[in-house]
Formats: C-alpha cells, structure tokens, sequence
C-alpha cells in the first residue's frame, strides 16, 4: 500500500517536471535567466551571430560589473539560446518552450522582423517582458502589444534619409526635387517592404517620381534584369534593400554592368562587408545604418561608442555591425530596468521598461506607447576610400557627401 | 509591365542586351544541367545535392582567391577537389542506392544536399561571398550593350567544358563504357565493364563540372551556403525539357532558359522571373504530353 502510494507520488512529480511546473525556475540561485531564439542557421544566420554575440557581449560585462542589482543583492545574468534556423514558426515554437518548459520570465528579441512578429504574440499571450533590437518593423507596432519594447528605429526610416538627401542635393544645384526620378529594387520580405513604404512617403511629400518599383524575390541570385531597366531609364537615385545578399548584388552589378547613377542607396551593406569585399566597386554607395562607432553616445557599462566596438572587436574578432550593438542595447534595458524595478514580478519590470529614459553607448532609448524607441535617429554612410563614412544626417556628418557620384568612364 | 513593354519597343537594343545577358547566364546552367543528365542517364539517379556542388566549387574559388591566387587558375582547382568529393560522396553514400527505387536515390541525395549546405554554413559561415576577378567590361553600339568580360569567360569556359566532356564521352574507353552502362548497365556488366566504377566515375565527374560551374559562380556574382537549390532546380527543369540522351538540346535548353528568364525578369519584374521559368516548364510538359498522345493514338 506504501509502496503504491510511493508510486503515485513520483508520477506525479515525473509528470510536473514533464510539463515544466507552474513555478520553474526563473531565478538560479543568484542569477537571473533571460531566453531568446536566434537564427543561427538559415538565411538570417550572419546577422543571427550578430544577435547572439551582441547579447553575449552585454551579459559578460555585465557580470564583470558584479552583476544587476536588484534590492540589496546583485545577480549574475544567463541567456538561454536555441537556433530558431531563420523561420517564424520555429520560432514561435521555441519562445513557447522557452516560457513553458525553461520557464523563462524574461525574453530578448531573435533577429529579423519576421521572427519578431511570431514571437511577440507568444510573449503576449504570457505577459512576458520582451525587449527586441532586430525587429524593426512597422506592423509589429500597432498590434496593441504591451510587452514587447524596441530599442532600434523602425523599418520605414532606414532609407527615408537618403531621399531627404538627394532633394537637399537637388536644392543646392538649383535643381527643383520634384524633377527627381526615383528607381526602387526592393526584396519582397517584411522588412524591405516597410522600407519602401517609409521611401514612398517621402518621395510622394517631396514630389519625385518613380519609374522603376522592382520587387526581389528571396532566391535572388542576378540582378541584370532590373539593372537593364535602370541603364535604359537613367533615374536620378537607386534604392536597394534585400538584405546582405541584395547590397551585395546591387553593388557588385553596377559596377559589372557600369550603370551610371547619381546616387546609390543601400540598406545592410554593413553587414554584407560590401566595402571590403568589393573594393572600388562599392565606392560611393550610401547604406543606412542604426549606429555607427564614430557617433559620441556614451554609458556607464560601455563607455563610448567606440570603446564598446574595441571591447567586441577582442571578444568576437569582427568589427560590430549596428545588428550587435542595438542587441547589446536591448539587454542594457532590461538591466536598466531591474534596477529600476528593484524586482523580478514581470508587471513590475514592464512597467519600469515602459518609463526607460535611458542613454546607451547605442543613442537615447525612451519608448512610445506602442513600443517603439522614438529618441534614436537613423545614420547614412557614404563608401569612401573603402571607408564606412557618416555623411547624414548632416548635423553629425563627419564627412562630406560626394555628390552625384562620377560617371564610370571617369574613374 | 506594360511601362517595361513599351520601353522595349521604344529601345529595341534592349532586347540584345537582354538576349545577351540571359545567354550568357544560361551557359553557366548549362553545365549543372550536363551533369545532371549525365549521372540520371548512366546511374538513373536524380542528384538533388547538384546545387551544393556548385556552392561548394564558388567556396573552393572564394577560398583560394582569398589566399591570393588569382580566381581564373582555380578553375580547375575547383573541379579537381569536387571530384575528388564526389568520388567519396559515391564511395560512401551513393553506390548503396545505385540500384534501388528512384524515391530513395532522391532521398539520399536530398539528404548529402542538407548535410553539405549545413556543412558550409557551420565551416564558412553565412557570409555572402565574392571573388573578383579584375576583368573589366566591353562596350557595344556606343555603349549602350554592356558585357562584363568575366560573363563571357564562364560562357567560353562552359563551352570548353561540355564540349570536352562530348570528346570524353564519344572517343576515350572510359566514355565509351559510360555509355554501354548507360544503355543497359547489366549487358555492361556481363561485357566485362567495370560499372562500379563506371558509376563512381561518372558521379565524380558531374561533381566536377559543378564544381567549375560554381568557381565561375562566385566570380560572377556570389556565393552563400543556400545558393544551391536555385542551380539543382534549374539543372532539373532543364534536364526535363531536353531529355537525357542529347547534350546539344541541354545546351540549347539552358540558353534558351536563361535568356527566357532575363526577359521575364525585365518584362514582369524579378520576383515573377522564376514563377515565369516554372509556369514554361509546366507549359512545355503540358504541350508535349499532348503531341505525345496524339502520336499514341497514331499508333493504335
């Protein structure tokens, strides 16, 4: 009969431990366990390492630091990761057994706007704090979500500048910006469509007109099609966006295919290391970034912006790209917010995200009511002398625009 | 599409550099298409890892340019060390499924196509990469036809290659023994032909020349570890519309194709162009069927 009993009871616990429990760990001992699913293979998977190094980075000095303090006691910070292989259900999948079986109280964000869509509805469903640095959609803002906060600018104002840029150039030529023609080339992916959408409003304000709107499929491989178009209509701006694998084609193309265009719009050309594996093919291509190290943001974990990029550069052995510092950023929220919370209840650590006002090595970060940072501005680089150089926004420019680029047969 | 339409009539020259362009880039399908044909006809395998290959040829170049040989001399380089790859791929998975039910060769080469894409992405990591050649470009007709040279290399280079391949096949022992196992492996057999390594042979070779299709992929435009499926599923639709027997119709095929392809990515856009190639291969099958059955109804 005891021995029956004894059975019972040990099912019991089997089938708790199977399900994960109500109240599984969300704190080891001292420290605090954060989850993200990142896409460490699949098409995502550079800018997925990028992710993980940026949170990995953030976590390593913050225990150095002597860890969150958190009331009187400081914790040690842990992420666990699992590869999400650059596919939204998958994604989904794994945020669930984040939170159900690894009982994760605390997400950070996977890369990529798709992944970040499929995941915020699970964070949502169990209130569950998210802070992202790699979703920058548009769409992702105005579901009404509450949980899911985003340290980087949104999608719509990567390229935004770059058309303001060319109507100031238009400007200072006594060139009316409304005579500009504007050829488009965008992948046909979340991401790159809000992109476009933030181009569209601008050269519909500004008055441009569009003669080439070209969408790239996800398998693109050749980009002479659309460069032919471009040859032939001869527009005054080009705008790229698809990822490492489109900057890269864009770039190496015109060249290859000598198009002559005034200026050249990229997004993820950092990424992609179009500078230094194109050589003079990539010379004055302008590609959007979030951040930049030459900026002068500053903190109390990293120092300057600068300092942060040294300090990654001799953990991880690359230069960072904007995707590993705004992922660093999202952690330093979650870090800056315990704090402020001086609590690990999730109620109490939103609420405390949701009042951020916080400087980073990676800009300003404050939040709007659907989440979105609305304190950081974007950055436009222009290749020059192989050089990653900030031309815009012009306020900060550290280097001047050159403008419109030399024909070909003058180079 | 219409706008596109109307600036081809009003810049007919267009339509060359089009029709230029698409050749060229045709030639380079041409050559994962070969082998395709070769190892479906002699080993009645349909090898889905044909992309890979040629992703694996494009590192082999990346990788050797990187260490300072000029990209052109790893050509060759390129297709010796897939040879090499394919003979053990044949050594170790492929000769257990030579003779089995179609489904399980294609299962088995799904399978090395998953393990040499995850392979290169674990080793290489998903960077895109290039290699430059430091060919220029040619101007025609005042420059409003561009070529870039690298383009015209790799159409010679695949010209050299398949027509090598067709001197092999017609004139050397090997070849012709690849083509009695062709025609009836079992006859080869008892004939004294060593069809084992008839099949080894024949699968390192397709190996090969995806290998030197790749190398000359990379120089032209960039390779990644997920590149392959493009290449395996273009050699495929090829491979089904010029049938196995005749090299010359894969040939045409392939240009035919790309050129197909170059239109439909002006005319319609780029993200239609490989709905476009899979809408004609549906087409064709359907316009075939039916010539066939027509010729069927002859017969009875």
């Amino acid at each position: 009969m005891v021995k029956r009993r004894a059975w019972a009871v040990l099912g019991a616990v089997a089938l708790v431990l199977a399900v994960g429990g109500p109240a599984s760990p969300k704190v080891e001992g001292d420290t605090i366990i954060l989850g993200a699913a990142v896409s460490l293979t699949g098409k995502y998977s550079i800018n997925g390492k990028n992710t993980q190094d940026g949170y990995e980075l953030g976590v390593k000095r913050i225990n150095e630091m002597g860890g969150v303090r958190v009331g009187e006691k400081y914790y040690r910070i842990k992420v666990i990761y699992y590869d999400d292989e650059s596919t939204p259900a998958r994604g989904a999948q794994l945020a669930e057994r984040l939170i159900n079986q690894d009982g994760v109280k605390f997400m950070l964000g996977p890369y990529s706007s798709g992944l970040t869509k499929a995941i915020a509805p699970v964070t949502e469903k169990y209130r569950i704090p998210m802070v992202e640095g790699n979703g920058a959609d548009r769409a992702l803002f105005t579901q009404g979500y509450k949980y899911m906060f985003a340290v980087l600018s949104t999608s719509d104002q990567y390229l935004r500048e770059a058309m303001s840029l060319a109507a100031e150039q238009a400007q200072k030529q006594g060139r009316d910006p409304k005579t500009l023609k504007v050829a488009m080339a965008f992948e046909n992916d979340p991401f790159s469509m809000d992109v476009r959408d933030g181009v569209l409003e601008d050269v519909q304000r500004l008055g441009m007109k569009i003669v080439i709107d070209d969408k790239l499929p996800p398998e693109l491989n050749d980009m002479a099609a659309t460069l032919t178009k471009v040859r032939a209509v001869k527009p005054d701006i080009l705008v790229v966006s698809g990822h490492a694998r489109g900057a890269t084609l864009a770039v190496r193309q015109v060249s290859d295919m000598k198009v002559d265009v005034p200026m050249l719009a990229v997004t993820h050309c950092d990424s992609a290391k179009v500078a230094e594996t194109l050589g003079k093919a990539a010379e004055y291509a302008l590609c959007a970034s979030q951040w930049d190290r030459s900026l002068s943001y500053k903190d109390k974990w990293f120092g300057t912006a600068d300092e942060y990029a040294k300090r990654f550069e001799k953990e991880f052995r690359y230069d960072p790209p904007y995707q590993a510092a705004e992922s660093t950023a999202a952690l330093l929220v979650f870090v800056d917010a315990f704090e402020r919370a001086g609590s690990f209840d999730t109620e109490k650590v939103r609420d405390a995200i949701a009042a951020t006002d916080l400087m980073t090595f990676y800009g300003p970060v404050k939040f709007d009511k659907t989440g979105k940072n609305i304190a950081k501005p974007m950055v436009l680089y222009q290749i020059q002398d192989g050089k990653y150089k900030v031309v815009a926004p012009t306020k900060w420019a550290s280097t001047k625009l050159i403008h419109p680029i030399p024909l070909w047969s003058k180079r | 599409m219409v706008d596109n339409l109307l600036l081809l009539f009003n810049a007919p020259i267009l339509s060359v550099q089009l029709l230029v362009d698409g050749i060229l880039i045709g030639a380079i399908f041409a050559l994962a298409a070969y082998g395709m044909a070769l190892v479906w006809g002699v080993m009645d395998i349909i090898n889905i890892a044909q992309g890979e290959f040629v992703m694996l040829g494009g590192y082999v170049t990346f990788f050797l340019a990187a260490a300072g040989v000029h990209p052109l001399y790893t050509v060759p380089v390129a297709a010796a060390a897939l040879y090499l790859l394919g003979w053990v791929l044949y050594r170790t998975v492929v000769f257990r499924v030579v003779d089995k039910d179609m489904f399980i060769s294609i299962l088995a080469t799904f399978g090395i196509s998953i393990v040499l894409q995850q392979l290169a992405n674990e080793l290489f990591e998903a960077d895109v990469r290039t290699a430059e050649s430091g060919l220029g470009t040619l101007f025609f007709a005042d420059g409003v036809i561009v070529v870039s040279q690298i383009k015209l290399v790799a159409f010679f280079c695949a010209l050299v290659l398949g027509g090598a391949l067709f001197l092999f096949l017609k004139r050397s022992r090997l070849g012709l023994a690849i083509r009695a196992t062709a025609q009836n492996a079992r006859a080869a057999r008892i004939m004294g032909v060593n069809t084992d390594r008839v099949f080894a042979t024949t699968f390192a070779l397709n190996a090969a020349i995806c290998g030197a299709a790749g190398s000359l992929v990379v120089m032209t435009w960039l390779v990644h570890p997920y590149l392959g499926l493009a290449y395996t599923l273009r050699a495929f639709m090829i491979v089904t519309v010029a049938g196995l027997g005749n090299m010359a119709s894969v040939v045409f095929a392939s240009l035919g194709l790309g050129a197909a392809e170059n239109f439909a990515g002006f005319l319609l856009g780029t993200e239609y162009q490989a709905a476009f190639v899979f809408s004609l291969l549906v087409a064709i099958l359907v316009w075939r069927n039916a010539r066939l059955s027509r010729q069927r109804k002859y017969l009875k």
